[in-house]
């Protein structure tokens, strides 16, 4: 499993990556959610906080709330994944991305997991 | 499955656990006198003698078979073809569900695909999910589709009065508690250029039908670029069966089509079970409700249909829905497929166009009738308004009991300016002579009533 080091993680599976503000889903999220169909994402300028879902993700077997780790404003979305919701499971961490965040405070990056953490954190959950 | 009732020591239980000591303890608040009363029904009957008792019964009513008609305002007496019934009463068929394991029905699961193809071919549509309960909740889908699709940001839906009474009443009932504002529909005087003026940035959709409920045909050029100018949907109600001649709401740039499927060989039958027709376009395929069925191959490179879309309602989405209804009206579905493939293309345009011919052959003699008056202004397809010079429910009395006729509309129930104003409907079912006998009775009617 990919776990990129330099990136932090929420519980709820996904990633951000505090250089650039971008966010998604991680490799272990999208493994358990299988073939990605569909991706519901927010538009330009909403904001967002933890633990409110901004968007969802549909795959062949279930259907997910998207969640930021951080609060902000949205400033990207990633219109790709309209027409190629997959690149989600083959590439998760780089051109599947889902939002770009301008954070508000930098502070909540350390209420997040370290790539050591979510391993873990990954581990017990089987 | 084994059915197993309750043990007495299963009810004991229950009612020790809630505290009373007998089920007549559960009802003291019904009256003792309306407690099991006397029925006072009539003998039992043999079969034979049920049978004479519910034909006399049927024989009481007025119905299409016997009685010209002329009544539509939404339902249309259009030619059912035998195949139609022949299709819908085969035992594979017969059940309004999309079986709950829909694959193993691959028959049924592709009649649903034949349906949403020939609907997306008439409609001109890029997709048609597999139907709704009727026009009325169709469209009110879509004005769902439409808030959902602005997610939520847009909360003003321009309507027109020209809508059908009935599926504004749907709309409202619908979005009640939704935090709406529907606008538009209040002036019967509001026409397209009207409605137009009301759009802006909050609105999530314009409402139209063409041809209207007044059977007129709306000047819909330019319509779609307006709306879509501010970043709104166009929802348009048509008649399918008019779509055999005019262009169909996808060429002008409809997002969504909700329609009343009933033309399409069901029958009357007093209002019921009807067919919600909706289609829309491929960016909007994901807000759809309802479900979509679609052809794939197998393993072994067969043909196969599955349900592709349904996830909206039911299985892995339940709570993030946009819309509860699920259900489909698979049985009308087939009826309205058997009736497309029945009639075909050529015989599509024809039923339009006998209609078309038919209604304006009948309001040119009416128009001609001293003290009535067709109203003009639009172009109409199979039915127009006609002011009488008496009012419409005696006219209506006088044509049932003294020509057999089934008379028009009164759209004064619906529009308080519009008292005195027949709405009147003419199908490819209605011939000459049915036709010349309304003619007469209106005459008679003006001359004889007081």
């Amino acid at each position: 499993m990919n776990i990129p080091t330099d990136l932090k993680y929420a519980k709820s599976d996904e990633w951000i990556r505090p250089a650039t503000g971008e966010v998604g889903l991680t490799d272990y999220a999208q493994g358990h959610l299988s073939d990605i169909v569909y991706v519901e994402l927010p538009e330009v300028g909403a904001s967002v906080t933890p633990g409110a879902s901004f968007g969802s993700i549909e795959s062949v077997k279930a259907a997910s709330d998207l969640n930021s780790p951080v609060s902000g404003t949205i400033a990207a979305v990633n219109e790709d994944l309209s027409n190629r919701p997959e690149v989600v499971n083959s590439d998760p961490y780089r051109t599947g991305w889902l939002i770009k965040v301008t954070v508000s405070d930098a502070g909540e990056f350390a209420g997040l997991m370290d790539a050591v953490a979510y391993e873990a954190y990954c581990a017990e959950r089987g | 499955m084994t059915y197993i009732p309750h043990t007495d020591r299963n009810r004991a239980e229950m009612l020790a656990a809630i505290g009373v000591e007998s089920l007549e303890d559960l009802f003291p608040a019904v009256p003792d006198q309306y407690k099991f009363p006397e029925l006072r029904l009539p003998a039992a009957l043999s079969e034979m003698e049920t049978w004479w008792e519910m034909q006399g019964l049927s024989e009481a009513n007025a119905d299409v078979n016997h009685y010209a008609c002329f009544l539509g305002a939404g339902a249309y007496n259009h030619y059912v073809p035998h195949t139609v019934d022949y299709v819908l009463r085969r035992g594979e068929f017969y059940t309004a569900y999309t079986p709950y394991q829909p694959e193993i029905s691959q028959g049924t699961l592709q009649a649903m695909f034949e349906y949403q193809s020939m609907i997306c071919q008439l409609t001109g549509m890029d997709v048609s999910n597999a139907s709704h309960y009727d026009g009325a909740t169709s469209l009110a889908e879509g004005v769902l589709l439409a808030l959902n699709a602005t997610k939520g940001h847009r909360q003003k839906i321009v309507l027109s009065p020209a809508v059908h009474p009935q599926y504004r009443s749907v709309l409202r009932t619908y979005t009640q508690g939704m935090n709406v504002n529907i606008v538009g529909d209040d002036r019967l005087k509001n026409d397209l250029p009207d409605l137009l003026k009301l759009l802006d940035k909050d609105t999530a959709c314009l409402v139209i039908q063409s041809p209207n409920f007044f059977g007129q045909i709306e000047n819909v050029t330019g319509i779609a670029e307006a709306v879509h100018a501010v970043g709104a949907l166009l929802i348009v109600v048509p008649d399918p069966i008019a779509l055999g001649l005019l262009t169909p709401p996808g060429e002008y740039g409809a997002d969504v089509v909700a329609a009343e499927g009933q033309p399409l060989g069901i029958p009357l039958s007093y209002g019921g079970p009807y067919l919600g027709i909706f289609a829309t376009t491929n960016a909007l395929v994901r807000k759809m409700a309802g479900r979509l069925i679609g052809q794939t191959v197998d393993a072994d490179g067969k043909r196969g249909f599955v349900l592709t879309l349904s996830t909206r309602e039911q299985h892995i989405r339940r709570e993030k829905a946009t819309s509860n209804i699920c259900t489909n009206q698979s049985l009308l579905a087939l009826a309205a497929a058997t009736y497309l493939a029945t009639v075909g293309k050529c015989g599509l345009e024809a039923v339009a166009r006998l209609c078309w011919h038919k209604s304006h052959y009948a309001a040119k003699q009416i128009d001609a009738l001293n003290g009535f008056k067709v109203l003009s202004g639009k172009p109409f397809f199979k039915e127009f308004v006609v002011k009488l010079p008496k009012p419409v429910e005696a006219v209506n009395e006088f044509l049932l009991d003294e020509f057999d006729i089934l008379g028009g509309y009164d759209l004064g129930q619906d529009y308080p300016h519009l008292k005195n104003h027949m709405l009147i409907a003419v199908t490819e079912t209605n011939n000459k002579q049915e036709i010349d006998d309304l003619v007469t009775g209106l005459k008679e009617a003006a001359e004889q009533l007081a």
